[in-house]
Formats: structure tokens, sequence, C-alpha cells
């Protein structure tokens, strides 16, 4: 149901069936009723070499990036292309970075340059997040999954991470699908927004036609209102 | 609030341990009867004098420098044994770990599995005799015999704290494409490559005192002096050799004492 | 902000070193150890030893050689079991020499403080001696004082292991509620009494449990005494192996793997019932 290149948000209550979604398109979970069809394969008919390579060619942001603490970043980020390279190319980049350049441009763009050979454990939540992010940015994925991508940084670097990832998207021409839970953040930078609630999808619309009543209805059982990211101001 | 009385009573006056103790007991004497073994004739006077006779043999040790020089070559033989082979036995149950934790499926595990608890069942000394016959008496066949023991010992040690291991970052790997092995190398190794060590450096410190012995069926190290000495007859020189297994045990014992409070006044 | 492009990994000079230094450590230990993998592909040895193997099937099972397997599985479990017990006869005197929760001097002023410190040390480097020897040598030892045979391996066992018993008992009762004993000995009782009412009802199952785990250990010990005369299952392998007869081998290998598998289930159930 989406076009190459498309930039989809999708936002619903705690719960409701965000991640599981995500999971399924990232061939994580075997969907229970149905079939899915990830970037024109059905991910549970393959071969496992196909199933492989299709999988190299997706990219998923954790909301809690999986990276061994005592790795270091640089490392950390090569690992996105392992399902690219041969494998004495993987293990000789044990010993000695293959390609240095390379995970440096993506820390670049998001800011954390100076942290490129320290190690996982020495970095905060919102920096551990974003290494995250520059490790499929290296990937190169064709479809980018992202869970959750900015929920431990602040309105600056949520702004800043969330353009940096369409940014990419739209340069090669990418599908991205993020799942985010402030709705002030989807609103402003994806033009489709699906919502989520109790596993079933409520809406998808483009984000001029989200409304304030249709997000209140979604959002019916949160207290305290609608998730709102603080409003970012330039500093 | 006045707490409520323990009433639960004494501990109960167990017949069952009552008769197990009787059963070893008896076992126990039988095995003395068996073996036609009576320790009071291990006091007689006879028997205490003959003791001493013997032990007075190894007094005093020969401390010649051209002897001394040669049980430092031995300490050095026995050294290089156990670290040869320890550091073989690690790298091998680092690929190990892989099946034995069932990351190529069940039947691989039930495979390696069953050959690293053979290879554990077996003692080092039975390896050693074995791998005599196979290269011949010196140093490398008690490499070898080592080599093969331990690598049973960490190939189930090393599995164990794979499978105890969180295993989400490798399954992030797997998910963008990456094989068993490298989502392993990048994913799984970072995280447990410190509770590998401590096991293989463990293992290290048990592999020297194997190595002391195992020269007993000719596989090199102090052990195989030894034998060579007492079968001269030359008790001097066997006395300093046990002195110097001993010194190297309880030096190594040190050292490594002192390494673990090192590392846990790192860690904590 | 344009940062300087960094083409190089900062940790290389460090990672380059330690591989230097790997192998300035490795290539003296492939020399000492005398590291030749081509022997084990050496035609003359792989004969040797292919032959060998080859016997392995099927395993010797005729009768008379059976029943020699069964006398010498008999004697090694005999030899355990005589030489654990031996062993707690030295351990539990040792033991409680050792452990300071027995010691009266700790408590309040007594004048033989340094007297019973001494004795105390003594005690831990006697300890200390029969530990650190390996039992086997022990046994190379005693067979030449007690001929070839199951003595030898009774009092090697009975040595290292009273040694070893020892420490850990001593840990045991230094681990436990010391309180009951220290309460005894504050009102005026001796050092038996406090141990047997105060500390042993507490500490006696972890005890006996660790006894029980020794014993298992001493059966393969005991195997492995055999290589040097000290009889048992080990003493018939080393003569068949010195004969390169695979087939007995093979069948001793067997047993000996049965047997450690049964000490292992004996010496629980054991544990569970003195629970």
């Amino acid at each position: 149901m989406a076009q190459a290149g498309e930039c989809i948000a999708i936002i619903g209550p705690s719960g409701s069936g965000k991640t599981t979604l995500l999971n399924i398109l990232a061939t994580a979970l075997k969907p229970s009723l149905g079939t899915v069809v990830v970037l024109g394969e059905n991910p549970w008919k393959l071969s496992k070499s196909s199933l492989k390579r299709l999988r190299s060619k997706i990219g998923l942001v954790h909301q809690a990036p999986p990276i061994p603490l005592r790795q270091r970043v640089i490392t950390a980020i090569l690992a996105g292309r392992l399902g690219q390279w041969p494998l004495w190319k993987s293990i000789l980049s044990l010993f000695y970075p293959v390609d240095i350049t390379g995970p440096q441009s993506c820390l670049e763009r998001l800011d954390l340059t100076d942290k490129l050979f320290d190690r996982c454990d020495c970095l905060s939540g919102g920096q551990l997040q974003r290494v995250g992010v520059a490790r499929v940015m290296y990937q190169e994925p064709r479809l980018i999954l992202a869970d959750e991508p900015v929920s431990a940084m602040d309105p600056v670097l949520s702004d800043l991470t969330i353009s940096v990832l369409i940014e990419e998207a739209k340069k090669r021409n990418a599908t991205l699908v993020a799942s985010l839970h402030a709705v002030d953040i989807a609103l402003r930078w994806f033009p489709r927004i699906i919502g989520i609630r109790d596993g079933q999808i409520i809406f998808d619309l483009p984000s001029s036609e989200v409304s304030e009543p249709i997000l209140r209805e979604l959002y019916a059982s949160e207290l305290g209102g609608l998730p709102i990211q603080a409003s970012s101001t330039a500093t | 609030m006045i707490a409520p009385i323990n009433t639960q009573p004494a501990r109960q006056f167990c017949l069952k341990c009552l008769l197990t103790l009787l059963i070893l007991f008896g076992l126990t004497i039988a095995s003395f009867v068996y073996l036609s073994l009576n320790p009071a004739n291990l006091f007689t006077l006879e028997a205490l004098r003959n003791m001493a006779q013997f032990i007075g043999r190894f007094f005093p040790p020969d401390l010649s420098a051209d002897f001394l020089e040669k049980i430092w070559q031995g300490i050095l033989q026995t050294l290089a044994i156990s670290a040869l082979a320890t550091l073989i036995a690690a790298t091998l149950s680092l690929g190990l770990s892989l099946p034995v934790s069932g990351r190529f499926g069940p039947a691989a595990k039930g495979l390696t599995r069953f050959i690293c608890n053979f290879l554990r069942s077996v003692p080092e000394l039975v390896w050693a005799a074995l791998m005599v016959l196979a290269v011949g008496l010196g140093p490398f066949a008690g490499t070898l015999a080592l080599t093969l023991h331990t690598t049973g010992v960490l190939g189930r040690l090393f599995g164990e704290s794979l499978e105890n291991h969180p295993i989400a970052p490798s399954n992030a790997l797997m998910l963008s494409g990456s094989g068993r092995v490298t989502s392993f190398l990048y994913g799984t190794l970072p995280g447990i490559a410190p509770q590998l060590l401590s096991y293989s450096l463990y293992r290290w410190e048990m592999n020297i005192r194997m190595a002391t012995i195992l020269g007993f069926v000719g596989a090199g190290g102090l052990g195989q002096m030894l034998y060579y000495e007492l079968s001269l007859l030359r008790e001097a020189q066997a006395s300093t050799v046990i002195i110097a297994m001993l010194l190297l045990v309880v030096f190594v014992d040190m050292v490594s004492n002192k390494l673990r409070r090192i590392q846990m006044h790192n860690q904590g | 902000m344009q940062t300087s492009v960094i083409s190089r990994d900062p940790a290389t000079p460090y990672r380059f070193m330690g591989l230097l230094l790997a192998i300035g450590i490795l290539w003296p230990m492939l020399q000492l150890a005398q590291f030749e993998p081509k022997l084990l592909v050496d035609p003359k040895n792989i004969q040797v030893m292919g032959d060998f193997l080859v016997q392995f099937f099927p395993p010797n099972i005729q009768a008379t050689f059976l029943s020699l397997v069964l006398k010498a599985t008999v004697e090694t479990l005999a030899m355990a079991t005589a030489g654990i017990a031996l062993a707690m006869v030295i351990a539990v005197p040792l033991g409680l020499i050792i452990s300071y929760s027995l010691s009266i001097s700790r408590i309040g002023p007594t004048s033989d403080h340094q007297f019973a410190q001494s004795i105390r040390f003594l005690a831990r480097s006697f300890m200390l001696i029969l530990r650190g020897i390996p039992e086997i040598v022990w046994a190379l030892l005693l067979v030449r004082v007690f001929g070839l045979g199951a003595i030898a391996g009774v009092l090697a066992i009975a040595i290292t292991y009273g040694g070893m018993l020892a420490k850990v008992y001593s840990e045991i009762l230094e681990s436990g509620n010391t309180l009951p004993a220290r309460a005894l000995i504050l009102s005026g009782s001796n050092r038996i009494t406090a141990f047997l009412y105060g500390l042993l009802p507490g500490s006696a199952q972890e005890l006996a449990s660790y006894t029980v785990y020794r014993w298992e250990c001493s059966v393969r010990a005991s195997v492995v005494m055999g290589f040097v005369g000290a009889g048992g299952l080990g003493q018939l392998m080393d003569q068949s192996m010195k004969m390169l007869n695979g087939g007995e081998v093979s069948t001793i290998l067997v047993v000996f793997l049965g047997l450690v598998l049964l000490a292992d289930y004996i010496s629980l159930i054991i544990r569970k019932q003195l629970a």
C-alpha cells in the first residue's frame, strides 16, 4: 500500500500495535492472518539466501538500539553493511575498520562526529539512538523502518534526526515508515499519517486532513490529552 | 503489633538420614575389607620406620646450579604447554559455542554437546597417554591432550554463556541481512567477551596444575622430569622437582587471587 | 562546522603493538612446547594410531576380560571410599584447628593468643602442602614405599583430599551462623562441645554435601592414579595401552564413562537422602 519514496508516519496510543506492525514489515514477525508483501516479495515464501538479500535492503531503527555497549561507535555503524559484505571483509573490519569516511559522514549529519571512536557505553540515550540511525543510514536500505526513533531526544535533536531520516529517504527514493509517539512531529514532517489503535488501522490520511477531532478519537483512552513534543525554539 | 512467634518445632529427627549414614558407614568398612587394608597396619613401628627412611632420602634436595637450570626449563615448558593448550582450546571453543548454543539448529546442538561431553569426561591423563601413542613422547602430546580436554570444558561453558546472553543485538543484525557468524561476532561477542576471557583464564590456571603431572605418561613438563628422576632413584633431585611444582602452584594461586581482586575492584 | 577528516583508526598503534607482543610471546612458547603439528600427519604415527583406533570396534567383551574389568571397577570404588574415609579422619581435626569460629583467643583476652595463632599458621601451611602436591605425585611416591596396588592410591587420596576437605570444612564452618558457637564458648564450654552443639547442626548438610561431591571426584582420581601403579581401572587401562590393545582400551573407556555417570547418580541420591 506504499509507493517507493513515500514518507509515512504511524501514530497511536501506547500498546496499539505500532511496534508489531513495524516488526512484521521488517520480516521479524510472521503475520498470523493474511500475507505481507515487502519490496515486491512475500518474505515468508523465500529461500534463506533470498530472505537475507531482502533483509539487507530493509533498515530497522529500534527504539532501544540493540548495540553491545562495549563496542565502539564505528564498529556499530559498520555493522549496517554486514548483509552486503563477504565474510572476509566482515572479519577484517573487526581488527581494522575497512571504511572510516562512510560512518564519519553519517555521524556528521547527526552532529555526533567527535564520538566516532568512542565506546557506546560512553553515550547518552539520545546519542545512542542517533548511532542506531547512523547504522541504518550507512546500510543505505530501500526501506527504512523507524520504531520511535526520537523517544529519548529533546525537541531540537528530534527535529534534526527526523529531518535527516527524511532527507536520506528522499535522496535515494527509499520508503520511510516511522512510528512516533509525539503527534506534532508526525504532522510537521510527514505527508501521510496512519493512525492505529488496538491493532486496527483507524485512518490513513494525508497529514493536512488529520484534524483535531480525529486525533482525539484516536487517543481517547490516553489520559491527559494528546502526546505532543514541547515546541522547538531556535537556540 | 507483636510479631507472631515461630511455632515450628526444632529439626525433626531424620530417620532417613540415620539409615543413609549407617549404610555409608557399612560400605566404607566393606571397602577397607575388600582391599585388605587395615589402617592400623600403617602405623606399626616397622611401617613408620620405613616411611621415615624413605622421606629421609629426599633431604637435602639438589640445589646445584645445573639442575636448577633444568628445573627452570621444566617450569617454562609446563607453562608453555598449558598456555598454548588453553589458547587453542579457547579459539576452537569460540567457534563451537555457536552450534552448542543452538544457533545452527537442534541437530548441530546435540552433536556438538555430545562431542564436548566426551572430550571433557575423559581425564587429561588418559588423553595424554593416547596422544603419546599418536605423536610420541614429549610436550607436544601434553599440549594436544590438554587442548582436547579443555575444548570440551570451554565449549560447554562458552555455549552456556552464549545461551544466557540477550539475543536482541544479533537478531537485529540478522534482520539487516547479516549471516549467523557475523551477527554473532558483531552483536553478541562484545558483550560476552569478558566472561569468556574469565573462563579461559580460570581454565589456564587449572591447566598449569594438570600440565605438571601429564609428564608421568611422558607428555613433557615437570612431570616427566619427576618420573625420570624417581625411576633412576635420584630422590634428592626428585624432591627439588616436587618443591618446584609446589612453588609453581602456590605462585599461580597468588597471582590469580590478586588479579581477581583487581578485576572486582575495577568492576565495582 | 567543518571537522577535519580522520583517516586512521586511533586504536591502531595499540593494536599493532599488542600484535607484536603476542607474536613475541607465542613464538618462544611454540618452541618450548615443541609444537610440531606435522607429527600428527606423519605416516608412521598415523599407522600406529590408526591400527590402535581400528581395534576400538568392536570393544573386547570376552568374559575373562570383563571379569577383570569388573574387579578393577570394584577396586576403584573401594579405593575412593576408603580414601575419603581416611581423608575425613585427617580433615576433621585439621579443619577444627584452622577454623576461626572456634578460636577462643579471638573472643576474649587470653594468655596464649600467640601460641594459638602459630598453631593455626602451622596447620594452614601443613594443609597447603597436602593440597598443593597433586594426588598423583603422592601416589607415585607411595608406590615406592608400599609397592604397586591400591594402598598407595588410598593413601594418596587420603592425603590430598584430607587437605582439601580441611580447607573447605573450615570455610563452611566460618561462613555459617557462628553465634551459637561463640555463645557456648563465652559461657565456658570447650571447643569440641561448642563445635558439636553450636556449629555442626547448622552446617551439617553443607559439610556432608561437599564430602559426597569430593567422593565423586576421588572416583575419577582413583582411575587416574592407576596409571602410576595404584591399582583399579587405571592400572588396567595403562597395561592395555602399553600392549596397544585397542579393543581392551575401548571397553575400559566405556566402563569408565559409565562409572563416572554412576558415581554422579549415587552422589545425587545420597545428597537427596541427607537433605
